[in-house]
């Protein structure tokens, strides 16, 4: 392999980037990798291959149920998110007018405040005493404290759906800005209803952003911590919860990071799986 | 090429066996064309044949990967474009767009040891040159596409180069400002003296402005002529069909004498056209083209030198500046394409008539068969 | 048509409504006399923002998050041009790989990418400081510094270079003339969207300090308190009042940037 004058140009530049990312990120990435296949006693690191953390971590009924959870919240988030943005992207592309700019920002204002405390919020809301069990108490509509509110599942997915819904937004309406208004014209003029318009054109065109949106959000969704922690309760924790458990608590590090590699390999067969469906969906077009 | 004793005036700029490649695709391959002191010289070709690919390597963007480049009798092979004595125009003009007029066209002299004021000196002198007198602090973004390329073209000219290079510089404006601007660009270059280099789609472009033209296809130099030797002797088929129209008649060789090949096609009969006006090797097949302004509907006077030519008269379009009449000659060959300035004198053939059309012997041209 | 329209109006308002009920609530408990955070309300006090001032602990909190926002935002944007300027002017052997690899924490878990610092920083025998949140943070920060400003580079039209080059100016000088201020905006961008994202980032902060703690990993630990959560609500409302008056002038100088480069391509 000889260099090219480009080959050299371009890591001069980049020489510098890719040290700090083999430093910080290949490094760390790769310890983790071998340290899922060591044991720890206590304290001391028992440095011979062994796939138990592996089996202990895809056959324990623990460890199995939090992995279905955190899979299942994730894709409800991200399912609900989506349905909850398209429309209000659609709205902000196809009615937004001179304001579209405008629309945004007002989108992510409530955005612009700590992460942990909006998530706190929400433990506000969905409480014993909170925003609405007093206020439906003051209402009369109930006498008791609602309880199923906070401390599950549900509440994890309420949480989420919230705070992730501008970042499915901005993808969507990107792809919708995208789609040739002249092509809606034509598609009325060959003879469709604003519906069958909908279906047959800017459905299909703005797939594109809703893989964008779907992985956006299905991601750091399933490795979410803040949330189940604060809302979740006992029956609403997920898996981050208990990477962090097993590495800091509990001293079993080599468990933690068989865990996390187990939860990248899930996020990273399903990114490509999606990203592979939207390549296939652009081929068509 | 041979040398012949126009090529001993000095050369400016000397292309010895360029070759030049972008991942397996040959974008210059061999090309030597020398290039006078003080011309007007166009590179033409349709694009993608090299030719901005070409004037990037006189420029200094791209080094060539075998052959030498000489500029003013250096070879500038490994020379940066910084240190060149050639500056360009671009094709979208690459006006900087955070900085004004002034800081445009000064920009080349802020590198050297003038002071502040001589360069504004010299900004006005040149801007007056131009036509953008008192233009200095105009904001970039607020000029047009002519004004934008005479910001650019003065910006390039303060540096006084010995070659300045023009990358398809009219291509953006439209028709009447395109006119305008291949006039006002012929007189400035005549004016100051210096060596332009145009690379031009455009043959109307490259024929109205230019002293010598190189035409190019697929990285390769055809022809080097003078405009009016392009158009009348085009050394190549397709220089002959790139430039104006032309129709082509395939033909067998029968016969040669030292003065004339004869030959015969379908459509003309047997014929014999002077060596002069052939071109190519000698292989067996050649293609004898006609320009469809040479046909006449009146028979010349020429003696033996005029053949004619009977068909129907399927189509006729009106095409501004001429006629175009379309003629069908009944056998399995093409159309035939008849052109006529109108001139008023007498009436047309209408379309459905069988005609006769005249031509000589003299406006025949024949390409070998590649 | 129209009945569609006034559908869908009525969702994107119960949408909004959504939106912004979390948000909404910080200034409303704050501004409430009562420790305890539920309705109805009790009556109007000042006092959760008057005790901001005397917490030392917020204070060195604030600044420590201060520090590692600007360190890393800067750090990240530095090595963020670096590699926008090679991506988008070469096309070299390896390339690819590289670029996937530096944007590869975009789709990493913070949890994992905590875990996996800590690992080697542990292994290594290295002692946790504001620095390791810093490089932790940079890391993070990178692939939005890199995206934002490899748009930025993508949309400097190549001829410009040339021109600089043409009419004599050597590559530093092209650099300094022609290139940074293009670039400009996406600088600023950058740095503006890393400072805003190190400030509210969490977990990384939270496995990668020492005794230092920062901002979010200081509201953390004031979450658990009940008798503190009044001031962590005037605190959030503080946050949410600076952040907007940022993130409005970082719109109001983008769309001066949009309006300037309208007028760039009108004028073409």
């Amino acid at each position: 392999m000889n260099f090219s004058d480009q080959d050299k140009k371009g890591w001069r530049l980049l020489g510098l980037p890719f040290i700090f990312s083999v430093l910080l990120l290949a490094v760390p990435l790769a310890t983790m990798f071998a340290l899922s296949f060591w044991t720890q006693d206590y304290l001391v690191l028992k440095k011979t291959f062994t796939l138990a953390n592996y089996k202990e971590a895809w056959f324990e009924p623990v460890y199995q149920k939090l992995f279905n959870r955190s899979l299942i919240i994730s894709m409800t988030v991200t399912f609900l998110t989506i349905s909850f943005a398209f429309p209000v992207a659609y709205f902000i592309s196809f009615y937004g007018g001179r304001r579209k700019a405008l629309w945004l920002f007002f989108i992510t204002i409530p955005f612009w405040t700590s992460y942990l405390l909006r998530m706190f919020l929400w433990k506000v809301i969905l409480g014993y005493n909170g925003v609405l069990n007093s206020f439906f108490k003051w209402l009369g509509i109930i006498t008791e404290p609602l309880t199923f509110l906070l401390y599950n599942s549900n509440a994890v997915i309420i949480a989420l759906t919230h705070g992730w819904a501008p970042f499915a937004i901005l993808p969507i309406f990107v792809s919708l800005e995208k789609i040739d208004r002249s092509l809606l014209e034509a598609s009325k003029d060959l003879g469709d209803s604003s519906f069958q318009q909908f279906f047959r054109i800017i459905l299909p065109l703005s797939i594109p952003g809703l893989i964008g949106a779907t992985l956006i959000i299905f991601i750091p969704t399933i490795g979410d911590y803040i949330t189940p922690k604060l809302v979740g309760g006992p029956d609403g924790l997920m898996i981050a919860n208990m990477i962090q458990v097993q590495f800091s608590k509990a001293n079993n590090a080599p468990l933690s990071a068989a865990l996390s590699v187990s939860s990248l390999l899930i996020v990273g067969l399903i990114s490509i799986i999606f990203v592979f469906l939207n390549k296939k969906h652009l081929r068509t077009f | 090429m041979k040398a012949t004793n126009e090529d001993l005036v000095h050369a400016i700029v000397s292309l010895n066996n360029i070759k030049k490649s972008f991942n397996d695709i040959v974008a210059v391959n061999d090309v030597s064309v020398q290039i006078r002191e003080g011309e007007f010289f166009s590179l033409l070709g349709p694009s993608g044949c090299g030719k901005t690919t070409l004037l990037r390597i006189i420029a200094g963007f791209e080094s060539p990967e075998t052959g030498d480049i000489l500029i003013n009798d250096k070879l500038v092979n490994s020379t940066p474009p910084n240190i060149r004595p050639t500056n360009m125009v671009f094709q979208n003009y690459a006006i900087f767009p955070h900085l004004n007029v002034q800081e445009n066209v000064g920009y080349g002299l802020q590198n050297t040891k003038l002071t502040s004021k001589s360069i504004k000196n010299k900004v006005d002198e040149i801007l007056d040159m131009v036509g953008l007198g008192g233009f200095n602090f105009r904001s970039s973004s607020a000029l047009s596409g002519g004004q934008k390329q005479r910001v650019a073209l003065a910006r390039a000219l303060i540096l006084k180069p010995r070659v300045l290079l023009l990358d398809e510089p009219l291509s953006a404006l439209d028709k009447n400002l395109r006119e305008q601007m291949q006039f006002e660009l012929r007189q400035l270059q005549k004016s100051i003296g210096i060596t332009f280099i145009l690379v031009t789609h455009d043959q109307t472009e490259a024929l109205t402005m230019s002293d010598r033209i190189g035409v190019m296809f697929d990285g390769i130099v055809d022809q080097v002529a003078t405009p009016e030797d392009i158009y009348t002797k085009p050394a190549t088929k397709r220089v002959a069909s790139f430039i104006g129209n032309m129709n082509f008649f395939r033909s067998n060789i029968l016969s040669s004498t030292a003065e004339s090949v004869r030959v015969e096609s379908d459509l003309l009969g047997v014929l014999d056209i002077d060596k002069v006006n052939i071109f190519g090797g000698s292989k067996a097949k050649v293609s004898i083209g006609i320009r469809p302004e040479k046909f006449k509907f009146k028979k010349p006077n020429g003696g033996k030198k005029v053949k004619s030519l009977a068909g129907k008269l399927i189509q006729k379009t009106f095409l501004g500046e001429n006629l175009l009449f379309s003629l069908d000659v009944g056998k399995k060959a093409n159309k035939v394409y008849i052109s006529l300035t109108p001139s008023g004198e007498g009436a047309y053939p209408k379309v459905g008539e069988n005609v006769t059309v005249y031509y000589s012997l003299n406006d025949l041209l024949a390409y070998f068969e590649v | 048509m129209y009945k569609t329209n006034k559908l869908l109006k009525i969702f994107v308002i119960g949408f909004l409504i959504f939106l912004y009920a979390p948000a909404v609530l910080l200034p409303i408990f704050s501004f409430n006399s009562s420790q305890v955070i539920s309705f109805p309300l009790s009556g109007f006090s000042t006092k959760w923002f008057g005790q901001l001032l005397n917490e030392d602990t917020l204070h060195d909190a604030l600044l420590n998050s201060l520090i590692i926002a600007v360190l890393s935002s800067a750090l990240a944007t530095m090595l963020g041009t670096l590699t926008a300027r090679a991506a988008s002017r070469y096309k070299f052997f390896g390339q690819k790989v590289t670029m996937g690899f530096i944007l590869l924490p975009l789709i990493l878990p913070e949890i994992i990418l905590g875990v996996c610092l800590l690992t080697v920083l542990i292994q290594l025998g290295l002692n946790l400081s504001l620095w390791t949140v810093v490089l932790g943070h940079t890391l993070l920060i990178l692939p939005f510094a890199t995206l934002i400003l490899l748009s930025a580079f993508n949309n400097l039209n190549i001829s410009l270079e040339e021109a600089s080059l043409d009419l004599g100016m050597n590559a530093w000088q092209t650099f300094y003339k022609i290139i940074l201020p293009m670039v400009t905006p996406g600088l600023i961008s950058s740095l503006l969207i890393g400072f805003v994202i190190s400030l509210d980032e969490f977990i990384i902060a939270f496995f990668l300090t020492g005794v230092d703690p920062t901002l979010p990993v200081y509201i953390w630990s004031q979450l658990r308190f009940p008798a503190k959560l009044p001031s962590t609500m005037a605190l959030g409302t503080i946050l949410l009042i600076v952040s907007l008056i940022l993130v409005s002038f970082f719109e109001y100088y983008r769309r001066r940037i949009e309006k300037y480069s309208q007028a760039l391509t009108r004028g073409k």
